[in-house]
């Protein structure tokens, strides 16, 4: 049960250059015009870094492109503020690629209605973290411009299945970078990140059941954490990292469990006549909310971490499933069934109302970007999975559309600690 | 005789060994008007063998009867020519018995060849077109103790996917007990869930999910 596991599997985990077709729809109610200018000597290094940037801003909604029209100023110096009308926000900057592969990066943010400098920043990397840099920079202006973190440099994880292969695999938030985590011929799923973005904690069926594995994304060691009779999974981590909720069919029915991270003192929290699953965290991590059929249909609880009697909180739509905190506590997104179709859909606790945040489908698996702002979740389009976001508010809507594969499960990673 | 009483004590049983709460009435007039088509369009070959097996059933009890009440014939006559008579008699009943055990063994044959059970929609409870099956099954592993099963429960795509691992846990870990009920050692059964990660058909349709609302019988050892 603790045995640690070295994986010998995927010696290669190089970056994949996934092609893809992201369309977004909707528009804030108020976006900002922005102008991104090419960055000099972007041709010269793999990645363009101001498309990047660009691409990452508009997919919150809440900027609207303006193109630069020929003009190309690197320097605050070379910018006539009267030749950008209707521009309120201008971003440039230098590309220079040294001896040796690192690379000097230097950027600017104007505010062009005040004609001041709202950011002038230096950064050094190596040749092959442009992509990294280039969403830090949209991370950056972003929180300049909008007053709330940016959630550009944090992570997803998903499972894409292409045939009879499934992968495990994480990638940045626009999808770009995929790295595969496992690689396995049997379906692997619940993708769940540890708080400090370090491990995956997982359902895998490699060995002809299901088991939860967590695993080190930086040395690729992991723990089979429960393997007990039947089926082991739903796995979800305290904020505090320490301790793991989890759900097991060993004493009969699905129901949820806590464990430490190590595997060690498992004790049952649920004890019902029904299904019990998908447990999530509160953020202060007193509660959980979990999905259960008690009632007749599945629906979303909470209860206490502690266990006792649970509240039933969803009475709408014939069932839901796969509740997930908001970052603030203050309300959960969850995956609405009504109508044979599934929607996105969130409810505040305090008033108890809940928004449908889109048009339905096929739409599974929600959770929040760290700030709170949007909803990442599963949907389909040409008969395959996909990943698609929705922002907190239901306006704005996109869909990244892979290449390859199946796209199922996914989840939105915490913040990165720098 | 013995098998017969069995099997209707198992079905009494089997009722009960559906453990799930009673669900909601179900609220899409989309899924309740499909349920009932599908599960008579799932289930036909359980249907056949099922109506197949009982007038074997009665096959063979009628022959054994007839052997039984010729052999008491027999020993009661002391005429040569009734001896000879009640023995020819006793030798047709006998064949009849024979070839009414071969019909029903090529019977229980067919039933141990259909491997899949099938459920109505967010239901984990056994249906009664899939007791024949489960039924020989059970049998089939009472019979030969070192044969072991893995009863792998799916379930369609309505759900999430935890759900639907819970929930095809139930379904797995209900035909285990209707195996049992049927003769097997719990030992021999292990029941696992598949949830919709394997689904046998693609499709967001009825005639797609009826198929993966299923339990699999499959043995690991022998046979």
């Amino acid at each position: 049960m603790r045995s640690l596991i070295l994986l010998f599997l995927m010696g290669v985990a190089g970056l994949a250059r996934a092609e893809l077709n992201i369309e977004i729809t909707g528009a804030g109610e108020h976006q900002t015009p922005i102008a991104v200018v090419r960055f000099s000597g972007e041709d010269q290094s793999a990645q363009n870094i101001s498309s990047v940037v660009a691409n990452d801003l508009m997919r919150t909604g809440l900027f609207k492109l303006i193109d630069p029209a020929g003009k190309s100023p690197h320097q605050t110096s070379q910018v006539t503020y009267a030749e950008w009308p209707g521009v309120e926000v201008l971003l440039m900057g230098t590309v220079t690629v040294q001896d040796g592969g690192n690379v000097i990066v230097k950027f600017k943010i104007l505010d062009m209605v005040r004609r001041t400098e709202l950011i002038s920043q230096v950064v050094m990397a190596k040749s092959d973290q442009l992509r990294a840099i280039a969403h830090r920079i949209a991370d950056m202006a972003y929180e300049r411009l909008t007053g709330s973190s940016g959630v550009f440099s944090t992570r997803i994880a998903y499972v894409n299945r292409e045939g009879r292969r499934y992968r495990l695999v994480v990638a940045d938030s626009d999808g770009y970078g995929e790295q595969t985590l496992l690689s396995s011929s049997e379906p692997i799923m619940s993708p769940a990140w540890s708080p400090d973005g370090k491990q995956i904690a997982y359902v895998s069926f490699e060995q002809r059941r299901a088991m939860v594995y967590v695993q080190s994304l930086a040395t690729r060691q992991r723990l089979l954490l429960a393997d007990f009779p039947g089926s082991n999974s739903a796995p979800a981590w305290s904020p505090d990292g320490r301790q793991l909720a989890l759900v097991l069919t060993r004493d009969g029915n699905s129901q949820i469990y806590h464990v430490n991270n190590d595997g060690s003192d498992l004790h049952r929290v649920t004890f019902s006549d029904g299904i019990d699953t998908e447990p999530t965290f509160s953020p202060d991590g007193k509660m959980l909310l979990f999905t259960s059929d008690r009632g007749g249909s599945a629906q979303i609880y909470r209860v206490s971490i502690d266990g006792g009697d649970a509240q039933r909180m969803t009475f709408e739509g014939s069932s839901n499933f796969s509740p997930r905190y908001s970052p603030d506590g203050k309300s959960f997104v969850f995956s609405h069934f009504n109508g044979g179709r599934f929607y996105i859909a969130v409810q505040d606790f305090e008033s108890r109302q809940v928004q449908i945040l889109t048009s339905g489908g096929w739409e599974k698996k929600p959770s929040f970007a760290p700030n709170g702002k949007l909803v990442l979740f599963a949907a389909e389009a040409q008969g395959r999975g996909i990943l698609a976001t929705v922002s907190s508010d239901g306006k704005v809507k996109q869909k990244m559309v892979a290449q390859n594969g199946d796209i199922r499960e996914p989840t939105w990673g915490p913040f990165q600690k720098q | 005789m013995k098998k017969l009483i069995l099997s209707l004590t198992v079905s009494s049983l089997l009722v009960a060994c559906g453990s799930s709460p009673q669900k909601e009435t179900v609220v899409e007039p989309k899924q309740s008007s499909i349920a009932p088509t599908q599960q008579a369009a799932s289930a036909p070959v359980a249907d056949k063998s099922s109506a197949q097996a009982n007038a074997d059933a009665k096959a063979i009890a009628a022959a054994a009867a007839a052997a039984a009440s010729a052999r008491a014939q027999a020993d009661a006559n002391a005429t040569a020519s009734a001896k000879a008579k009640a023995a020819a008699e006793a030798e047709a009943a006998a064949r009849a018995a024979a070839e009414a055990q071969a019909l029903a063994d090529a019977t229980s044959n067919r039933a141990l060849k259909n491997r899949s059970v099938y459920f109505p929609f967010d239901i984990d409870a056994v249906q009664q077109a899939d007791k024949e099956t489960i039924l020989a099954h059970g049998q089939n592993l009472a019979d030969n103790p070192n044969l072991k099963v893995r009863v792998e429960g799916n379930a369609d795509e309505r759900g999430s996917s935890e759900y639907n691992l819970a929930l095809g846990q139930r379904r797995a870990n209900n035909t285990k007990k209707g195996l049992v009920l049927g003769g097997a050692r719990s030992a021999q059964i292990e029941a696992v869930s598949y949830g919709e990660e394997k689904p046998k058909a693609v499709g967001h349709d009825e005639a797609a999910w009826a198929q993966n609302r299923r339990a699999d019988i499959e043995y690991t050892r022998g046979n």
